[in-house]
């Protein structure tokens, strides 16, 4: 008996849907598996998790602030992903958009005091816009395979953001630290009401719905579904591919640089190492998002809060419970593999051929 | 080896009607046919992917059964298709020894190797073993194909086109190995568009139109002319629809046009031509003799590398498809999957496919969806467009039903200039006729239109003047009404009308 994949002529819409439903939870059971061998009670781990993300206010509001870097960097992978673009260098956008709004603190602003903050998102948008646009230029002009240039373009990124906490940009007082000095009050995100949620979140908040319109409701964003649904359709309805690509990672990147702009201004206020989580960085939870996501932008919200309070909730249970923070990395791995394994069954069905008996027919 | 009586039935085809072929051991023996004349299905039931209704097969005067692809190599059947299937990065002898292994058992890459080099030199197949396939032109891919086919010990050996993606050098060497092996007894089944081609390597020819085997010949005892002639058929019967007396202004110019395809080889040379509102201008000949481009090259989708092309007398220098699309010029590509539609798209989106920036459907940068699923409500009714509703992905439609989606959206009447690329290809009857019929109402409304086919039958009922390509110049313009069948024949072979003399 031999098993292989047939394609189904009428994929399920429902399917589409239920299966990153699925996939969390059956990463949840999974994992639950992996904790009882641990010798942990996964019910009391989860319990702890869920109630520490939305049982309290302080907890909600830290899985917000989670969530924000996530939200940016969702949607601007996503909209590379629906172009077939695939952007996995968030992370290193993220990195050097953080650099860019630092660049704005360090050089010493002149400019008005209230105009320093959206200085410095133009600066980050401009860097991280900028890193993206070397990998889209590759593709368009050489045809580089774009998940090698834009993955390894990350580390050079975190390097070059290295290189300037190490050196330049060290703070002469931090004891060896490799970090900036702390930024002036004028180069911190206010925050919102008593928590450490910032402006950044109402900004993320706006861009869903910008994304929204442009993805769903215009012209060009009618371009990237077309180019990313057959980009040879694309080219015969007259549409310009390669300033597309470059357009849209131009976008992509910018959004991410913003989301390195709003770690370094609200939440670590100084530039330093792990300005993404060092388990778990934003710029690769994101591919995870815009995947669970659909390419929808209002599911890169939904699920930017979701994953923010694994993060939060798997904080907690490193605390309260001595388990390692990895578990956050181990749902995410477990959520995407559920995820892709589910979205072929959902375009394929699976058959089980058994042999004929020789001499039939 | 022999088929008699080969019978294939798709729904609403026969694919193959009752088709004879005997190959001879030593002979190079070429299927000819337009597209759609069965050459494919045949080759795919020679190697056991389809099954036939009816039928048998003998090979070495055995009657067999071909349940799959193993079944034809292990009677020493294989086929080099045209899109090679080889791993890019592997080497040769990785490639050519691929899925050959049992089980868990070690491969012997050098004795592999070896082999595969003596197979090269043998046949004069020259290719480097150990060199990865990326690294290899297409004629060097493609004596990997055959080596692969070789290795396996094949003494039949199906090429469809081989010659359709080589340079003519390539061409040139791979009929010295084509001969190395008759030589040694190998028979070989060629397919081929190119008279000239068949003329030069066939020792017998068979012609297939409409599924069925209209003739087997000897070459040395035939003409291109004959060919030709046995490929479009001399009894070609067809009801002319009417034409416009008079005739509108012009509104497509084509002046000294030259251009090279895809792959860098030239396509067009020196074509020139005029479409007047209100008229048809059919180009006949025989696939691969430059239709592609002409339309891409009056659509905007590839620059010309000489000559000019004005739409309503408007010069069309360096523009791109966009500016193509909006000087008015509609286009109906061959391909409805891989081009005109995206298929996971719905109906709706797909009938603005190349209209989403007319202001009948947005305004400003928003593009009105709303606007678009009315509009293509309209066209289903319209053109009786067989869908469970506007917002239904074209994937699940059919290709008649898909094709008139693709012609109802490019039939709009503000576009002047209508370029149409095997129309009716596929199609049952009902479909053809609707589309013709479309095709003809467009005109009289004042439409110019190039209708580029193969099916002779469709220009001479459609056309006011049919141009015949071949191998990308165009041999010659005649008036539709009084064309003769023999003389479209001849010019398709290569003769130029001032040579045939009409």
């Amino acid at each position: 008996m031999a098993a292989r994949l047939e394609l189904r002529l009428n994929p399920s819409r429902k399917l589409e849907y239920l299966v990153p439903v699925f996939s969390v939870l059956l990463s949840l059971v999974v994992c639950a598996g992996l904790l009882l061998a641990t010798g942990t009670n996964p019910l009391v781990a989860y319990g702890a998790m869920l109630r520490e993300a939305f049982g309290s206010s302080y907890g909600f509001a830290e899985v917000l602030v989670k969530a924000t870097p996530l939200i940016l960097c969702g949607l601007g992978v996503m909209l590379a992903f629906k172009m077939l673009f695939w952007n996995i260098g968030a992370e290193g956008q993220l990195h050097m958009g953080a650099w860019g709004a630092t660049a704005v603190v360090m050089t010493g602003w002149q400019g008005p005091g209230w105009l320093m903050i959206p200085a410095m998102m133009v600066a980050a948008m401009a860097a991280g816009a900028l890193w993206a646009l070397i990998p889209a230029y590759l593709k368009v002009r050489l045809n580089t395979n774009e998940i090698i240039t834009t993955l390894l373009l990350n580390y050079v990124a975190i390097l070059w953001v290295a290189h300037f906490i190490y050196g330049p940009w060290k703070d002469p007082v931090s004891f060896g630290f490799p970090m900036t000095q702390q930024f002036p009050p004028g180069a911190q995100l206010p925050r919102l009401a008593d928590s450490r949620v910032h402006l950044g979140f109402l900004v993320a908040l706006a861009l869903v719905v910008v994304v929204y319109f442009v993805q769903e409701k215009s012209r060009w964003g009618f371009e990237i579904a077309v180019t990313g649904g057959n980009p040879r359709a694309a080219e015969y309805a007259g549409m310009n591919a390669a300033r597309n690509v470059l357009v849209v990672m131009a976008i992509s990147g910018g959004l991410a640089g913003l989301a390195g702009m709003v770690e370094v201004s609200a939440i670590q206020l100084k530039l330093l190492k792990d300005i993404s989580p060092h388990a778990a960085p934003y710029g690769y939870t994101a591919i995870i998002i815009a995947w669970l996501a659909r390419r929808n932008p209002w599911g890169v919200l939904l699920v930017s809060i979701l994953m923010g309070a694994l993060y939060v909730g798997g904080e907690t249970v490193q605390i309260t419970m001595k388990l390692p923070v990895n578990i956050v990395l181990i749902i995410q791995a477990l959520i995407l593999f559920f995820v892709l394994g589910g979205d072929i069954l959902s375009r394929y069905r699976l058959v089980f051929d058994r042999q004929e008996a020789v001499g039939g027919g | 080896m022999a088929l008699r009586g080969i019978t294939k039935r798709f729904p609403g085809v026969i694919a193959n009607d009752s088709v004879d072929l005997e190959l001879r051991r030593g002979e190079i023996h070429t299927l000819l046919g337009e597209n759609g004349a069965g050459k494919s299905t045949l080759m795919n039931v020679l190697t056991g992917i389809y099954r036939p209704e009816a039928g048998t097969i003998e090979v070495w005067g055995e009657p067999v059964q071909l349940r799959s692809p193993k079944d034809a190599i292990d009677l020493g059947i294989g086929m080099v298709h045209q899109s090679f299937k080889l791993v890019a990065t592997h080497t040769v002898t990785e490639n050519i020894i691929l899925g050959l292994g049992r089980g868990l058992a070690p491969v012997d890459l050098d004795k592999a190797e070896k082999r595969v080099g003596e197979l090269s030199r043998r046949y004069g197949l020259e290719v480097d073993p150990a060199a990865s396939v990326w690294q290899l032109s297409i004629g060097e891919q493609q004596r990997v194909e055959i080596l692969k086919i070789l290795y396996r010990g094949a003494r039949i050996l199906l090429l469809d086109e081989p010659t359709a993606v080589l340079t003519p050098q390539e061409a040139d060497e791979l009929f010295v190995t084509l001969r190395a092996m008759r030589e040694k007894g190998h028979s070989i089944v060629f397919i081929s568009h190119k008279l000239d081609e068949v003329m030069a390597i066939s020792d017998r020819v068979t012609v297939l139109r409409g599924g069925r085997n209209v003739g087997t010949v000897e070459a040395a005892g035939t003409s291109p002319q004959q060919l030709s002639n046995l490929m479009v058929g001399r009894e070609i019967r067809f009801t002319r629809f009417p034409r416009r007396d008079e005739l509108g202004e012009l509104v497509l110019e084509v002046e000294g046009v030259s251009a090279t395809n895809s792959r860098g080889l030239p396509a067009l040379t020196d074509v020139s031509f005029t479409v007047k509102a209100g008229e048809i201008l059919g180009f006949a000949g025989v696939a691969g003799n430059g239709q592609e481009e002409l339309a891409q090259v009056v659509t905007g989708l590839i620059q010309p590398d000489r000559g000019a092309v004005r739409v309503n007398q408007r010069p069309m220098q360096g523009a791109s498809a966009r500016k193509f699309i909006d000087a008015g010029v509609s286009y109906v590509p061959a391909d409805r999957h891989g081009v005109a539609t995206v298929g996971d798209m719905s109906l709706s989106n797909n009938s603005v496919l190349r209209r989403y920036r007319e202001a009948e459907f947005g305004s400003g940068p928003f593009l009105n969806f709303t606007a678009a699923t009315i509009y293509a409500r309209e066209l289903i009714k319209q053109y009786d467009i067989k869908t469970p509703g506007a917002r239904t992905p074209v994937r699940q439609l059919s290709g008649g039903n898909l094709q008139k989606v693709i012609l109802a959206r490019e039939m709009t009447t503000r576009h002047r200039l209508l370029v149409v690329m095997s129309a009716t290809r596929g199609l049952d009857v009902g479909a053809t006729e609707f589309v013709r019929q479309a095709l003809n109402e467009h005109r009289h409304q004042g439409g110019a239109i190039v209708l580029i086919s193969e099916d002779l039958e469709e220009l001479l009922s459609l056309s006011d003047r049919i141009a015949v390509l071949f191998h990308g110049r165009i041999m010659g313009i005649v008036d539709a009404a009084d064309a003769e069948i023999e003389t479209l024949g001849l010019m398709m072979a290569g003769r130029p009308l001032s040579e045939v003399g009409a």
